[in-house]
């Protein structure tokens, strides 16, 4: 700041020094555009009010309190043709948010087994690596998407040829999983007597899922407890107390003893009328998008492995095989934990990506956002602006929330420097 | 410098200013040619032919709003659009008619700010199955699976009738006509529904369409009809009585045949002002006094129409059913050109 007086001949402020005067040039270039941009945004909504009024059509979001009339396959809560427009909204974002953390979940753990496997001294693996890499990350996700679409369609029987005396196909592992041309039919939980549903801002949650969860948890938390107190021992006198049966008892009793309590049980898929009834379908549309999105960012997730596996210097490795680390232990121990610091940045753009692509679940009928508020009810209800930029203030409020986290896990692995 | 950057601003606001526009008629003359939606590829109604020239019941219609507006059948630029493209492309004058078996609804009237110019088809909503499920009754389909095109008023009929009768389905949700074929074809799902209309077309072109029935249950009423943007009356006119001119002239008797016989003058008043030998229809409309004879002579009257594209001489093979002339027990009745 003091700068600023320093060298400056002393005299009245005059006009012209705005252009001439260093001092004050930048100002007025930032000024100047900070008006252009002004005037851009003011165009472009002046320009939309006047086409809509032009249009007769007036801007709010009462569509999504009408009734939508519309039903959608894929429902992870309660919908009918009678719920509303918004309701259709968060079915829609329930089906995205399921589809983006499977698929972020199989894309990693393709991508770091690709990832690891492409630096393999075997020749082969290697190779095949590299030619997993370059196919699917070059070619548009889209065309993966369809083709996975296309194989389960048409190559897959449909359910008639499940029925009869001798049908044409049969079901497999036990006649507990179906693989038809309308999706694949899984053995599903039930719980005889089970604690029922939980009602939060108009969503059901399941309270036995929630129990699990809880029981879960806490025996985690108590194996941990365990743990801790093992090593504290061997710190003290040098051996080990044995743990693996305590920690078998508090993972696995406190769960099952649960799940009997509730009456757990599995409902297997059966062939009634037309179709499968019973167990979990998981639809042609949704396997077309998570099998597609997956290897395809899964290929992007390897390079990103590779070149962090890659950062680390080779004195690492060597250190720790002077240690007598094996190989698989050296990676496991020594080079992944140092990789993920360059890892984790471009991997959150990577789940970035995953999510926004989850918005072509229109091209395979998948109901995701994008398909039921950005797609049947801006078509049933005419409300393409509200409905476009709804879509977009929640694929933007999905993405920040990403970043966010994956920023905290970010702070948490980098580098801590004293 | 105060001044520049006041001239600067001026300028940008002049820039800001500019904003007017013709009517339709005025650009589509100005342009020599009509921006006219159709389907993406329904058999009989809007598909291209061998030689890429569309053809069809729809296509007609830009051909016949084309002719009465252009004198030139042929001055069309057909734009295909699917079910959630078709609204936003008239909306945003991307189209100035849309001709793709769309259904007359009263929001769509009023609240998507559209005009619908008349009924060029009256359709109804139907089932296709496969012959082998032994279905006869759409009563029957109860978990049935169901490929329907999204954006339709097809999908809330389909929720609606499932819900009244008390049976369950379940969606497949697809974009185009022929996604949906595909999709029924390789047995992704029992039944099919869509206009009944439709149906028909998307059997014929089956390998083998008799493996294939229409059920008998028609679950809606769906007038089908083009449609142009509102608040240019003049154009939605023009739409309009160029739809009546095609229906009055198979009441009339007019004919591709006997049309330049009948335009010289006949001892019919009404034919002679509806192809312009008497009075100026035309001119209220702001058109060529021949406007109709010009559009007659695209494709010849609604019937002839009809029996070229989606007659029961075609493959489709759909009969006049309510599309008859209100004189052979059907419901096609226009006003009378006065």
């Amino acid at each position: 700041m003091a700068m600023v007086d320093s060298g400056a001949p002393k005299g009245s402020f005059r006009l012209s020094m705005l252009l001439y005067d260093t001092r004050y040039r930048s100002y007025t270039i930032q000024i100047f555009v900070l008006i252009l941009l002004m005037l851009g945004a003011a165009w472009l909504i002046d320009n939309t009010i006047r086409n809509l009024a032009a249009l007769g059509k007036d801007f709010s979001f009462d569509f999504l309190w009408n009734v939508s009339g519309y039903d959608i396959s894929q429902r992870p809560i309660e919908y009918d043709s009678t719920y509303t427009h918004g309701r259709a909204a968060i079915v829609g974002l329930l089906n995205t948010l399921i589809l983006a953390v499977m698929a972020c979940a199989t894309a990693t753990v393709i991508g770091v087994i690709a990832g690891v496997l492409r630096l393999s001294k075997n020749w082969i693996i290697g190779r095949l690596m590299t030619i997993y890499v370059e196919t699917f990350r070059n070619v548009p996700v889209l065309i993966w998407i369809i083709v996975v679409s296309a194989i389960m369609s048409e190559s897959m029987p449909p359910p008639s040829a499940f029925r009869g005396d001798d049908p044409a196909s049969s079901m497999l592992l036990f006649d507990s999983v179906a693989v038809t041309n309308r999706g694949v039919y899984v053995p599903g939980p039930l719980f005889e007597n089970g604690l029922g549903y939980f009602n939060i801002l108009g969503l059901d949650v399941s309270l036995n899922l929630m129990a699990f969860l809880v029981v879960v948890g806490l025996s985690i938390w108590v194996n941990r407890l365990v743990l801790a107190s093992a090593t504290k021992i061997q710190n003290a006198t040098g051996v080990r107390p044995k743990t693996w049966w305590k920690s078998l008892l508090i993972l696995f009793v406190p769960a099952i003893a649960l799940l009997t309590f509730l009456g757990f049980h599995l409902e297997y898929p059966e062939l009634r009328g037309f179709n499968f009834t019973g167990g979990i379908q998981m639809r042609n549309s949704l396997l077309a998008m998570w099998l597609g999105l997956s290897i395809y960012t899964g290929a992007f997730v390897a390079e990103i492995v590779r070149s962090g596996i890659l950062a680390i210097s080779n004195g690492q490795s060597e250190a720790a095989f002077a240690l007598g680390l094996q190989p698989g232990r050296t990676m496991r121990l020594v080079i992944l934990p140092q990789a993920l610091r360059v890892i984790v940045p471009p991997l959150i753009s990577q789940y970035l990506n995953i999510t926004k692509n989850t918005s072509l679940g229109l091209a395979v009928g998948y109901m995701d956002l994008r398909s039921t508020l950005g797609g049947i009810t801006i078509n049933q209800t005419g409300r393409e602006l509200e409905g476009m930029m709804l879509l977009m203030l929640v694929y933007l409020v999905i993405s920040l929330i990403i970043s966010t986290v994956m920023n905290f896990y970010n702070n948490r692995v980098k580098l801590r420097e004293r | 410098m105060k001044k520049s950057v006041f001239m600067g601003t001026l300028a940008t606001a002049a820039l800001v200013a500019g904003y007017a526009s013709a009517t339709t008629l005025e650009d589509v003359q100005a342009r020599g040619s009509l921006n006219c939606g159709v389907s993406t590829g329904v058999n009989g109604f809007s598909a291209p032919d061998a030689n890429g020239v569309w053809q069809g019941f729809d296509v007609a219609v830009c051909r016949a709003v084309a002719a009465a507006v252009l004198g030139d059948p042929m001055a069309v630029n057909f734009v295909p659009t699917t079910g959630q493209t078709r609204f936003t492309a008239l909306a945003s004058g991307e189209i100035d008619i849309l001709a793709r078996n769309t259904t007359w609804t009263l929001s769509r009237d009023v609240d998507l700010g559209f005009t619908f110019i008349g009924v060029n088809y009256y359709d109804g909503q139907g089932f296709m199955v496969d012959r082998a499920l032994g279905v006869s009754s759409a009563t029957e389909l109860d978990g049935a699976t169901v490929c329907i095109q999204t954006g339709t008023t097809t999908e809330l009929n389909l929720a609606d009738y499932f819900r009244i009768n008390n049976m369950t389905y379940e969606p497949v949700p697809i974009e185009t006509n022929a996604e949906a074929q595909q999709q029924y074809l390789a047995g992704a799902c029992d039944v099919y529904t869509t206009d009944a209309s439709g149906l028909a077309a998307t059997r014929a072109s089956f390998e083998t369409p008799g493996d294939h029935v229409i059920l008998p249950e028609i679950i809606s009423k769906e007038p089908l009809g083009p449609l142009v943007r509102q608040g240019d009356d003049q154009w939605a006119d023009i739409g309009r009585w160029t739809l009546n001119a095609l229906i009055a002239a198979e009441e009339l008797g007019v004919t591709s045949a006997n049309l330049e016989q009948m335009a010289a003058g006949t001892s019919n008043p009404e034919i002679n002002r509806l192809l312009g030998s008497e009075g100026s229809l035309g001119e209220m409309l702001g058109l060529d006094p021949q406007w109709a004879m010009h559009a007659i002579a695209a494709g010849g009257n609604y019937g002839e129409i009809f029996a070229a594209t989606i007659g029961e001489a075609t493959p489709i093979g759909l009969a006049r059913g309510l599309n008859a002339q209100w004189t052979q027990g059907g419901l096609l009745y226009t006003p009378p050109f006065r």
